[in-house]
């Protein structure tokens, strides 16, 4: 069951399209489940489905497709980093290497203590602040240096 | 400098000596992204002269036509005539839609737009709508730049308490509601059919064209889609004249533009200086080639457009014209510096794993030309190479472009053809040595 | 018209045809893997990119319309090599198991790889893996195969009407696949088997049992509801290894429903009747055909003689062939015998005489397709004619308005634009309402004869009627129309109704006065045909359901399983137990079958000639496609030999089409037909638009899969999630009404008989009503499938009684 604020969420999305496209919602809505539930379920997707009346392998699709829904669990914190070229110029691997040293986790592992899962990301259109990460999709932060990366994890309780 | 924070409401500007700020034009004032601000500075005044006075559509197309204003999301059409293909006396649902789904690496322009400028971006798709009879507009925010898109969202809220958007502006019959919407990881749906089905709620796989979004777009209605930055830059056109933002350019080549720098420079970041600039003018702005080193190449306009050695982009100015003759494009304005240390097939390689990873899969080329391209490059990179597999890169590239439905083959095989023709003896050398020629890492992520 | 050129060639066609469109006209191939012409264009597999003048890219010939001038180069350099690197992509990683795999030999793949592939692969690469998917008991997937052309997700969006496939990822790692372990249950998911042009999606109950070069291909007719379907019987070893759809636009287009394509694993049955056999002493004896047919003469002789010759029944399959129906009533009638009829599922007689002909659906087929507005009466469109569904759903989707009135409302997988989900019993007085709607429109001249304007003096028309007859008068949803194309159609459970007389009555006069085409959708494969040679009872003989009422001393049955097959289970039950003598000519031996004395195996239509005449009228001869089994010989001939040993004369037909000559007079069937057709009635019959109801009414639907006796023993069909065990549903007014809960027990009781159910709660049911699905040896015990019914919750003591009850039937 959708809980009541993300029901009150997506329904404020629904009214930026016409009525009889309640699909169109489907973005904002598997974020706002996401949001709330850490990763999304074969069941939140259904229910997501059903809430806009689409077909569930549709809802499954767009799930599958964009590379910010998460299909698996991705602990309390997922940490993208971009890797791609501005970033590489920039240095993002040295601070792949010291995440995956200091968190003891690989791209798209878990740490032992469920807390922070570590993902390599495309790029987040925020170049000229390479090197960057994004705390579960929603806080970048850029100009990243060892140090900084030592106070975002420290951050992050 | 101006992107050095993410804190949207305090940017950091301490050099804006240099450029021409029209996109950008808040950033001299204290709080940039305000309304206030924005309507210190003229702001509105433009849309409101247009509505409360009805000038013509055909009027304010004829202006945008002067302006010679193209496309700032990377094809460079020019917008007037974009305009015009707009079903003008069609009296049905039609939407206007921008394109801030950034996604191109290197490229960050229309962020700072919507973190800086909120307003003057709203105020241009509220002329545009006018103009092209459209009564809902949707912007397309990138998923990754979640803090910006509440900015947007914000001042969305501004500006309809405000009066500028909404039902019956100004007393008239006009009315516009405009919408923040989001992309969520796919760097497709910035092709701007991939943007409509995404809008939809669909997987973002372009379409076929034709038809056009101007006569089949979002929910099947006739739709205008620009970019953030060409959407921006018409509330300047509109207050100042379509001849004065020509001005500010070269032939072909009106205004302004805005230049994300990335990469090897001192000081990355967004410019806006006059196109026709010189692009040693541009390095220069941005800090120059950063410790001390010297220049190799740069990606004018993306990955996208073709990579060029020094000493052919140092004898390029930042235009249309200029960077084409160049044989490459001037694309979205990113650029990406590289200096001598850069490993060329590293670099090659880290964006053909882009390409693939961001294939939407539709179509056959792209969906297995992308993968066959990544994997030869993963295993040159590992040293596994073969000296025929230059060839082999660069004809399978060739049977990606051009034979796709949308121009991700392009943009896919263009890093790949051009890296190789500029750069084939370092590709050589790694393939021969089984290691880079400038020794920095030769480890694949 | 615009003037193109294709390699050369010039050519006129017509504005808006696509390069490929074009190309198919005038023979020029070009090769394709995503575009199907029944489907909506995708341009995703670029096969078919050719070289246009002017054009600096080649362009796909299937997404590109022509425009006038254009020249297009279909083999030129630039078009060749295009094609080439798409082959050479398409194949990079494809699996080289053609040796494995059941699409060799008829792969698009394949075929094309020949013409465009190389000896060589360029690809040194790792090959893709992807899983495979359980999608159901029809479709075989094996989908590191898939080309992504996405036919399959195409087809179920807008041909089936629901989106179950997707292509789920993205890029190199996207893939085919329904949500997550869901599997396909359109009743037309066959269909992607054939349209997949790879082996990733093959027959399951085919997959590895021929190669596809082994097959003999024999044209024939698809043998269940009543469209008429053109297939292809694929025959190896003198066995039926599938059934395909044979291209015929007008009937099936290019499709099959599930229930045509998977029957034919019935016919390979280990019930299949081989032998003849007579019941001696209690218990089943093979014997020869000659002893067994003086037996049964013997018998019936025994019995007309001593009882005189009303004393037999003859009930006949309405999926028999014409020559079959035919010779039934000649022999009937030549023993003097009038009770003779096909309609064995019809409860409501009063329409016998008093039509002008043969009833029939009243317009063709493809005709569905440019109707504006649409009435279907009790009709499950989707369970009784699942192509004829399809082309509603075009039809609605070219924008005609759908309105429906049934007792359930089960999705049509299309937009319904008005529906009134009511009693049976209520519908009579909806379809009064629409009635008088429509003669108060204003814009409507004719009026209604006196005689229906008393009928419908009382009743009241409501806003949900009023907005059906203001459809069907032409006001839109969105656009209205001076001159609608109207279709009015009975289904299934209008032709099965206690109240049909008033039901079609009403309909004839919604139709006269609103100008419509249609009529009756009859649910088998000849129910028009046996209608037209007139198998019914003569003017003193009893019809279907008299004969069972007022049992019989002997029967004679043809291809039937009476308490399956028949309106009421229970009263075909007892009248096949007590009769004397009980003749069957049947394919298969069967529970149903114990009571008879001797039991005559028949070919079924794969290994007999035959004529069908389906519900538009056409006649459709076949021939057969392999030698009978065993002893089976085809039942014309055992019809004729029969008479032959009653000594009855006229029997000397060497031939079924010597059969087809006689029932046709030597004429052009067209003609005889043409003359027959007539959805009108002589007069108005005596009916009553008010009766009231409250009781509780059985819809006894009849579950597609379990149609006739071949279907019912297709194990493939059998699997799928349509055979679910029967239940006692009802809508949750309903449950709350009389105090039950999803998951009791019932026990619903019809006449006599009765039978223990577990409740469903079932949203598509109408107040009022239970929903009993017949013709499954669970329901055997009850009677009418539409009529009256009583459900009574089990106490906990009684569940113990009916312990072993439950347990069988509600496991």
């Amino acid at each position: 069951m959708l809980s009541s604020e993300a029901i009150q969420k997506i329904d404020y999305e629904l009214t930026k399209y016409p009525a009889d496209q309640r699909q169109a919602a489907v973005m904002s809505a598997l974020r706002i489940v996401q949001t709330e539930r850490g990763w999304l379920s074969k069941e939140s997707i259904s229910e997501v489905a059903q809430y806009l009346a689409m077909p569930e392998i549709a809802a499954m699709e767009v799930a599958t497709f964009y590379n910010m829904y998460d299909l698996a669990p991705v602990g309390k914190y997922k940490i993208t980093v971009c890797t791609n070229i501005s970033c590489m110029l920039r240095d993002s691997d040295e601070i792949v290497d010291y995440l995956k040293a200091k968190l003891g986790v690989g791209f798209n592992e878990i740490t032992a203590d469920g807390k922070f899962c570590l993902k390599e990301g495309e790029c987040m259109g925020a170049c000229g602040g390479a090197p960057l990460l994004i705390v579960n999709n929603h806080t970048m932060h850029e100009f990243l240096t060892p140090e900084k990366v030592d106070a975002i994890l420290d951050d992050l309780q | 400098m101006l992107t050095q924070t993410t804190k949207p409401k305090a940017p950091v500007m301490t050099d804006l000596k240099g450029q021409t700020l029209v996109c950008l034009r808040t950033l001299q004032e204290k709080n940039p992204a305000s309304l206030e601000t924005y309507i210190k500075l003229g702001g509105y005044s433009a849309l409101k002269r247009i509505v409360s006075e009805k000038v013509k559509a055909t009027d304010v197309i004829t202006e945008v036509k002067r302006s010679s204003l193209r496309g700032r999301g990377g094809a460079g059409f020019p917008t007037g005539l974009k305009w015009s293909f707009m079903p003008r006396y069609f009296d049905g649902v039609k939407y206007l839609v921008c394109n801030t789904d950034e996604g191109e690496p290197g490229t960050f322009k229309d962020r700072d737009i919507i973190r800086y400028n909120p307003h003057q971006l709203i105020e241009g798709m509220a002329i545009a709508a006018y103009t092209l009879g459209a009564k809902v507009g949707y912007n397309y925010i990138h998923g990754e730049i979640w803090q910006d898109y509440d900015t947007f969202e914000a001042a969305l809220g501004e500006a309809k308490a405000a009066g500028y958007l909404g039902e019956n502006l100004f007393g008239t019959n006009f009315s516009f509601n405009l919408y923040a919407v989001h992309g969520y990881g796919a760097y497709i749906c910035g092709e701007e059919t991939a943007l409509i089905e995404s809008i939809e709620g669909k997987k973002g796989q372009p379409r076929f064209k034709p038809p056009f979004p101007a006569s089949y777009g979002v929910f099947g209605k006739p739709t205008n889609v620009n970019n953030t930055e060409s959407y921006a830059s018409i509330p300047w056109i509109m207050q100042h004249g379509g001849q004065a933002f020509a001005d500010l350019g070269v032939e072909n080549s009106g205004g302004t533009k805005l230049f994300s720098v990335s990469g090897h420079v001192e000081k990355p970041g967004n410019y806006e200086i006059k196109m026709g600039t010189p692009f040693i003018a541009l390095l220069d702005l941005a800090g120059g080639v950063w410790k001390g080193r010297k220049l190799k190449a740069v990606i004018p306009g993306g990955p996208s457009t073709a990579v060029l050695p020094a000493s052919v982009i140092e004898a390029a100015s930042m235009d249309y014209d200029s960077l084409s003759k160049a044989r490459s494009s001037l694309g979205a304005g990113s650029m990406i510096v590289m200096d001598e240390t850069t490993c060329m097939v590293n670099a090659l390689h880290r964006l053909s794993y882009f390409f693939y990873e961001e294939s939407c899969g539709q179509c056959t080329p792209c969906r297995e030309g992308t993968g066959w391209v990544y994997r030869v490059l993963d295993r040159i990179v590992k040293g596994q190479g073969k000296m025929e597999d230059l060839d082999l890169l660069t004809d399978v590239s060739k049977n990606i472009s051009g034979r796709t439905i949308c121009a991700f083959g392009e943009a896919a095989a263009t890093p790949v053809l051009s890296f190789i023709k500029h750069f084939r003896s370092e590709f050589e050398y790694y393939i021969e040595h089984g290691k880079s020629m400038v020794g920095c890492k030769a480890e694949p992520q | 018209m615009l003037n193109i050129e294709i390699d050369g060639k010039a050519l006129e066609v017509e504005h808006g045809s696509s390069i490929i469109d074009a190309a198919d006209k005038v023979g020029i191939a070009i090769p394709r893997f995503c575009y199907h012409p029944k489907l909506s264009v995708a341009a995703n597999c670029r096969m078919c990119l050719v070289q246009v003048e002017n054009f600096n890219k080649p362009l796909p010939a299937c997404a590109t319309p022509v425009a006038d001038g254009m020249k297009i180069f279909t083999r030129s350099k630039s078009a060749i090599e295009a094609q080439k690197s798409v082959m050479e992509f398409l194949l990079i990683n494809h699996p080289l198991d053609c040796p494995i795999c059941d699409q060799a030999g008829e792969c698009d793949l394949q075929d094309v790889a020949v013409a465009y592939g190389t000896s060589g692969s360029r690809y040194t690469e790792e090959k893709r893996v992807v899983f495979n998917k359980n999608i159901g008991p029809l479709v075989s997937t094996d989908m590191t195969r898939c080309i992504q052309c996405t036919r399959c997700v195409r087809f179920l969006q807008e041909v089936g009407g629901m989106m179950e496939l997707g292509m789920v990822g993205r890029g190199e790692h996207s893939e085919i696949t329904a949500y997550v372990d869901k599997s396909v249950n359109s009743e037309l998911s066959g269909n992607i088997i054939d349209l997949c042009p790879v082996g990733a999606l093959t027959s399951k109950p085919f997959k590895y049992s021929a190669r596809s070069w082994e097959l003999t291909r024999r044209p024939s007719i698809a043998p269940h509801d009543g469209l008429g379907s053109h297939i292809e019987v694929q025959v190896k070893d003198n066995k039926v290894m599938r059934v395909l759809p044979l291209t015929k636009e007008s009937i099936n287009e290019c499709w099959l429903s599930d229930r045509d394509r998977f029957s034919y694993e019935g016919l390979n049955s280990p019930d299949r009747l081989k032998v003849p056999m007579i019941k001696h002493n209690g218990a089943w004896v093979e014997t020869d055909w000659k002893t067994a047919l003086e037996f049964a003469a013997g018998q019936i002789k025994d019995i007309t003689n001593e009882y005189g010759s009303e004393a037999l029944g003859v009930l006949v399959s309405p999926n028999s062939t014409m020559e079959e129906g035919y010779l039934v009533k000649k022999l009937a009638n030549g023993l003097g015998c009038g009770n003779v009829d096909y309609r064995l599922r019809q409860t409501d007689f009063r329409l016998d005489g008093k039509r002008l002909g043969t009833p029939w659906m009243g317009c063709n087929i493809h005709e569905i397709e440019e109707l504006d507005r649409i009435l279907v009466i009790g009709s499950n469109m989707r369970n009784e004619h699942p192509l004829l569904a399809q082309r509603f759903r075009k039809a609605v989707a070219n924008g005609a308005e759908l309105s429906i009135i049934s007792p359930l409302d089960n999705d049509p997988l299309m937009d319904v634009s008005h529906k009134v989900i009511v009693r049976p019993n209520d519908m009579v007085n909806v379809l009064g309402q629409i009635l008088k709607a429509m003669s108060g429109l204003q814009r409507l001249s004719l009026c209604l004869p006196l005689s229906l304007n008393a009928l419908l003096e009382d009743i009241k028309v409501r806003p949900n009627t009023q907005a059906i007859a203001e459809s069907m008068a032409g006001h839109g949803k969105n656009y209205d129309l001076i001159s609608p194309k109207v279709g009015i159609f009975l289904g299934n459970m209008a032709l099965s109704d206690p109240r049909f007389t008033e039901m079609y009555s009403m309909a004839e006069a919604i139709g006269g006065i609103s100008g419509a085409k249609g009529g009756i959708l009859p649910s088998a494969c000849n129910s028009t045909g046996m209608h037209m040679m007139g198998v019914m009872p003569n003017s003193t003989g009893m019809h279907a359901r008299a004969m069972l009422e007022v049992p019989r001393k002997a029967y004679l049955i043809v291809n039937i399983e009476p308490e399956l097959d028949c309106q009421h289970a229970a009263l075909a039950k007892a009248a096949m137990e007590k009769a004397e003598c009980v003749v069957a000519l049947t394919a298969f031996k069967s529970q149903a079958l114990e009571h008879a004395n001797v039991l005559l195996p028949i070919a079924p239509f794969t290994e007999t000639s035959g004529t069908f005449m389906s519900m538009e009228g056409r006649v459709q001869s076949f021939t057969a496609v392999v030698k009978p089994l065993g002893e089976c010989r085809p039942a014309w001939k055992v019809l004729r030999v029969l008479a032959n040993t009653l000594g009855l004369p006229g029997f000397d037909y060497e031939t079924s089409e010597q059969v087809k000559q006689a029932i046709f007079a030597g004429e052009k069937p067209s003609a005889v037909v043409w003359r027959s057709l007539n959805n009108n009635l002589k007069e108005l019959v005596e009916i009553h638009v008010n009766i009231k109801h409250e009781g509780l009414q059985r819809i006894g639907e009849v579950p597609q899969y379990k149609s006739d006796p071949i279907v019912r023993r297709s194990p493939p069909l059998q699997k799928t999630k349509y055979n679910i065990k029967p239940m006692a549903r009802m809508c949750a007014k309903q449950l709350d009404a009389l105090g039950l809960t999803e998951g009791d027990y019932v026990l619903v009781k019809q006449d006599k008989g009765s039978a223990v159910l577990k409740v469903k709660l079932d949203h598509h049911v109408a107040k009022g009503c239970v929903r009993v699905a017949a013709a499954h040896p669970d329901t055997i015990g009850l009677g009418d499938l539409m009529g009256d019914i009583s459900v009574e919750k089990l106490s906990p003591q009684q569940i113990q009684a009916y312990a072993s009850v439950i347990k069988e039937a509600c496991a």
